[in-house]
């Protein structure tokens, strides 16, 4: 039974996918996403919302995701387990159901320690895969983790992240073959630099078969300036920079640098969309979302089906 | 008000600072009278306690010589004062009587001119930063 | 056992500022065992407050005691003689020790000289790490003796997440071994990789401090 995510039908299509994301704002003015958003309209299948991304304090998911709805977008709500317990987890997911989100991407959370309120109490009630399960079980059983039934099923498209970069990489391509066995459909991955070890990763992937139980888009972020290219390489968990990258950026000359790194992305593009097995792309161009519709068109992905 | 005279426990290893200032002795090496000898069989044998009790008990400035690195008599009994010797210089500062008036030193029992000359050392050192805080009235121990 | 820390000086001082005659209560387990609290702490501490009061020109007077445990109340009562003398109590031991103390002696005033921390094991001499939350309900058979609800910064039961570093850390501090990392090279070692991929269902935290304060009765051991 399919939901009514427009995601999901694209990929269920056989096309190729894009996605993108909008971070919500630290402060209340909803004009930030309708202007991130404005960007993105018309080059993307579903756009994710991140939910206090690094822990720091920004406007909810939820509510930004709605924000976005009203624009026309078929919002990707991202929920993380650092924040609430079980019982606020199933009460959002059903709100947001009721709203007419149509997916939620189903996350770990990054350790408060990286944000603004260090001080604040770990949750963590349940984990992203036992979330993933959670959601599954009240859309396709009708019940709630306590077994209880579900009156009035939420209807989500459920999607996961993973992170092909991080350790040990060995049980990588497991943890998705875990996710997919609890009911993920489709998985966004973190940011593809090194093709290689995503090439590899993705061989793990395929000898699991788990490329045919769960859609598989490939994370991409284009470098705006070596300053965050250094930064993603030293100081965010999971990420692999290749060095080679960094000297291409220093290579030329400070006006072309932001050009050579979308010329990278769209290498990279290029490269995975060959990969057998990756269903679409995720575009992660944190506060560069003006470059998103440049990518898609030169990628030869627009216009969108 | 005037500078007393400091009063320095100095706890010196039966092997190497204790030997070194019997040879001060010998060379007829004068060194300030202030400092008192109290000899122990290796400084590691020196608790942190007996430090901590020099100070409640008026002494204005306390420090250990031991052998030379490598060369403790029980192997690394030095290694270990050195290691309490850091510790209690935080304790000190946090008590208000400040660390740097205890010391570790070195010294093999040959070098009896270094013995006099750290005694020298540390009499100016605490001669510097005055009679201990806590002097004036002693607090009532139980 | 349980791992404390010594309260920073300056609070301690700033608890006993109003007080002259003070009992410094030590005790013999788990504080000694991560020497925090026992004889030898509570002779160094007694030290301190009384240099720098005398540095301040201010009287004190102070008891050093040391319990065998604060937290069974037979060896609470053995300071009954002499907790009148005293003013104040500052206690050394973990937060159980404290309160028993504070509790049998309703009209004394019990302070704590250390910031209780975790249950722990020694990994080596001084150094003392986290190893167990009292989650009420142990699962490690299922992580082969590694435990995820206490090591892992996140509780994940189907860990790891996507910050696991390479070299084996966590994303919170390189010094922070990914237990996770540690319990699927332990699967591997021990050829149970197959156990990775079973799903662990929601924990039930009721059996843990969430459910409410514990308590546990032995019925044929009560007098």
């Amino acid at each position: 039974m399919s939901t009514g995510s427009n995601l999901e039908k694209v990929l269920t299509s056989g096309a190729f996918a894009v996605t993108g994301e909008c971070g919500p704002p630290r402060g209340a003015d909803p004009e930030v996403i309708k202007k991130k958003g404005a960007f993105l309209k018309g080059y993307i299948d579903g756009v994710n919302v991140t939910d206090n991304q690094t822990s720091v304090v920004r406007m909810s998911s939820f509510s930004a995701s709605l924000v976005l709805k009203e624009m026309g977008f078929d919002p990707i709500m991202q929920m993380v387990c650092r924040d609430r317990n079980r019982i606020a987890i199933q009460s959002d997911i059903l709100g947001a159901a009721a709203l007419g989100i149509n997916n939620l991407l189903c996350l770990s959370g990054d350790h408060q320690s990286f944000g603004d309120h260090p001080a604040a109490k770990n949750v963590f009630d349940i984990d992203s895969i036992q979330l993933i399960q959670a959601v599954k079980t009240m859309r396709d059983e009708g019940k709630f983790i306590s077994g209880e039934e579900v009156k009035g099923r939420p209807n989500i498209f459920i999607g996961c992240a993973e992170n092909p970069f991080a350790d040990p990489f060995e049980i990588r391509a497991m943890r998705l073959a875990k996710k997919a066995a609890a009911g993920a459909q489709f998985v966004q991955t973190q940011c593809v630099f090194n093709v290689e070890k995503f090439e590899k990763w993705m061989e793990m992937v395929r000898d699991l078969g788990v490329h045919e139980k769960v859609y598989i888009l490939a994370g991409i972020t284009p470098y705006k300036s070596i300053g965050m290219a250094r930064y993603m390489k030293t100081s965010v968990p999971g990420m692999d920079v290749p060095d080679e990258h960094i000297e291409r950026l220093k290579s030329v000359p400070k006006e072309k640098i932001a050009e050579e790194g979308v010329k990278i992305c769209l290498e990279i593009i290029e490269r995975v969309k060959a990969i057998k097995g990756v269903a679409g792309i995720h575009i992660m161009a944190i506060e560069w979302e003006q470059i998103v519709s440049e990518i898609v068109t030169a990628a030869k992905l627009y216009p969108r089906p | 008000m005037e500078n007393l005279e400091p009063q320095i426990i100095a706890f010196c290893c039966e092997y190497c600072g204790y030997a070194a200032a019997d040879l001060a002795g010998s060379m007829r090496l004068s060194y300030p009278a202030n400092v008192k000898i109290v000899k122990v069989p290796c400084t590691g044998r020196v608790d942190i306690v007996f430090i901590m009790k020099a100070f409640e008990n008026g002494a204005d400035g306390v420090y250990l010589v031991g052998c030379l690195e490598g060369n403790c008599h029980f192997m690394t009994g030095n290694l270990k004062a050195k290691k309490r010797v850091e510790y209690v210089k935080k304790l000190l500062d946090e008590c208000g009587m400040g660390g740097e008036r205890v010391a570790m030193y070195n010294m093999s029992s040959a070098q009896g001119q270094r013995f006099a000359e750290v005694a020298r050392e540390m009499t100016e050192k605490i001669k510097t930063l005055g009679p201990n805080p806590a002097k004036q009235r002693t607090a009532v121990s139980v | 056992m349980i791992v404390a820390n010594r309260k920073p000086f300056e609070e301690i001082t700033e608890m006993l500022k109003p007080y002259t005659k003070i009992l410094l209560l030590g005790c013999n387990e788990c504080v000694t065992v991560c020497s925090v609290g026992g004889t030898k702490e509570v002779e160094v501490l007694a030290s301190e407050i009384r240099l720098s009061r005398a540095k301040e020109g201010l009287p004190v007077e102070i008891k050093e005691h040391t319990l065998e445990r604060q937290c069974d109340p037979e060896y609470a009562a053995e300071i009954k003689s002499f907790i009148g003398d005293h003013e104040v109590v500052i206690s050394m031991a973990c937060g159980c020790g404290v309160q028993t103390v504070a509790e049998m002696y309703h009209n004394k005033y019990v302070v704590p000289g250390v910031n209780t921390t975790f249950f722990g094991s020694s990994e080596e001499q001084g150094v003392w790490k986290e190893m167990c939350q009292g989650c009420g309900n142990c699962v490690l058979d299922k992580t082969l003796g590694l435990c995820p609800v206490a090591r892992c910064a996140k509780s994940l039961f189907n860990g790891p997440c996507g910050g696991s570093q390479p070299g084996g850390s966590c994303e919170i501090n390189k010094d922070t071994p990914c237990v996770w990392q540690l319990i699927v090279q332990k699967m591997k070692d021990m050829n149970m990789l197959d156990k990775y991929m079973e799903i662990q269902p929601t924990k039930n935290w009721s059996s843990s401090r969430d459910g409410g304060p514990r308590k546990r009765v032995r019925e044929d051991l009560k007098i």
